[in-house]
């Protein structure tokens, strides 16, 4: 029985997921190693263009903010000004 | 199903979804915060372990244990507390998920109560903590643990379920066994379910205290939770009244003669009294007929057959009222963290 219910579960993720790691190319510029280095320890970088449209530079640095002290993200203040200017310059909403 | 993340796991129900009031299972939303998901090798021998500073005794369960307890059935939606963030205005970051963060299923296992009692609660116990399988990356990060208040942790309905819709649970929906908390948000139907914890006092972490606040008194709720609210803000908790057309659907040509609309509606288990339908953008309404109440805290079906339309676009909109009149809202109450979003759907479709 716990292998007939293990082969359905296998089953669908395949049929949920187009593949089991998810690629999500980031836009070049400058920090995006460390962006991909410090994000994608914890998430994938799928959360970044999900919320990109709406993101002025406070809320994408109280996200970052948020991601090191709630969640422990071992990021020092230079990685984090650093993700936070490349995540504004690349996925910030548009200047009003 | 749409993907919104994979690491950790995080898919929506597409909208044709809600055409039937019983989610199937791989037709079921999954929600994880954190990337250590469980698989089912780390869940062989899985156990539940009962204890903690309130409780007579420690009590194990093996699957077999639980289905030896006497078993019980109900009809719940499981709603993500942030289903419909992405519609929000003014937008909230998080996961951005739209009208599918949701589902409804039968689920079966034994009352949290009955699992309990073999512990014995001591009279000092204020809160049930709960912590699943499911794990950080890092260990800095909060392990996700809830907890409930009595009043709802011996409720009737609140139970430890073992199958969904007659079928083992599927591991992204909590296999082996998951706690349902009918009425409540899901972020408290605990996955993977490891650990009970008695307690004499209230829990204390990101998940409770920081995480899955509302503003205090914005949101009715009949089960208070004291031991958990500050001046500001209470934890979410109960499901505010809510429904969704799943047919049409945005941007579909439908017949001048006439169609039928259809989706469902539901609520914090109350019940559903009265779904409305605009065809005119919200100038006249009409109430939909209801399909039968599977339980108080289950998906409501509603239809209505149109009749004759002009032709061009239609704007449709829904509106649910529960049995305690409890109606949705014209405007979003806003909250910071996007919860509770039942500002009735909009959709236009084309008579053509």
């Amino acid at each position: 029985m716990p292998m007939r219910i293990a082969r359905l579960s296998l089953l669908a993720c395949c049929v949920t997921l187009p593949a089991m790691a998810q690629r999500v190319p980031l836009a070049a510029g400058p920090g995006k190693d460390t962006v991909e280095g410090g994000c994608a320890t914890c998430h994938s970088l799928s959360y970044i263009p999900m919320n990109s449209h709406f993101m002025s530079p406070e809320t994408w640095k109280a996200e970052v903010t948020k991601m090191r002290a709630a969640f422990g993200a071992p990021i020092d203040d230079d990685a984090a000004n650093e993700i936070i200017a490349y995540l504004v310059a690349n996925y910030g909403a548009p200047p009003k | 199903m749409i993907q919104l993340s994979d690491r950790p796991p995080n898919l929506e129900s597409p909208i044709q979804t809600f055409r039937a009031s019983i989610t199937s299972n791989d037709q079921f939303f999954v929600r994880y915060h954190l990337a250590g998901v469980p698989d089912m090798k780390a869940l062989d021998g899985w156990k539940l372990q009962v204890d903690g500073d309130a409780a007579e005794r420690s009590v194990t369960y093996t699957q077999q244990d639980l289905n030896d307890l006497p078993q019980t059935e109900v009809v719940a939606v499981c709603q993500c507390s942030g289903n419909r963030r992405g519609l929000c205005e003014p937008h909230v970051p998080g996961v951005e998920w739209g009208y599918g963060a949701m589902g409804c299923a039968s689920w079966h296992g034994p009352r949290l109560r009955d699992v309990l009692t073999r512990a014995g609660i001591k009279g000092e116990a204020v809160e049930i903590w709960f912590n699943g399988a499911d794990h950080p990356v890092l260990d800095a990060t909060p392990r996700f643990h809830k907890s409930l208040p009595l009043s709802k942790a011996l409720a009737d309905e609140t139970i430890v379920a073992t199958s969904m819709n007659g079928s083992p649970l599927p591991l992204w929906n909590g296999f082996p066994v998951r706690l349902v908390v009918p009425g409540w948000t899901s972020t408290y139907w605990m996955k993977h379910l490891t650990n009970i914890t008695v307690s004499s006092k209230p829990i204390d972490n990101f998940w409770m205290k920081k995480a899955y606040r509302v503003p205090a008194g914005m949101f009715p709720v009949s089960k208070p939770f004291p031991t958990q609210d500050d001046a500001a803000t209470w934890p979410i908790t109960e499901i505010t009244v809510n429904s969704l057309i799943a047919a049409p659907i945005s941007g579909e040509e439908v017949e001048r003669s006439g169609f039928t609309v259809r989706g469902v509606a539901w609520d914090r288990g109350h019940g559903i009294l009265r779904v409305e339908i605009s065809l005119d953008s919200g100038n006249t309404w009409q109430d939909a007929l209801l399909d039968r109440d599977l339980s108080p805290y289950a998906f409501r079906a509603f239809r209505l057959d149109t009749g004759p339309l002009p032709r061009g676009p239609a704007e449709l909109r829904v509106r649910a009222t529960s049995n305690s009149r409890e109606v949705q809202p014209d405007v979003w109450k806003a909250n910071p963290a996007g919860y509770h979003n039942n500002v009735p759907q909009r959709l236009t479709v084309k008579v053509v």
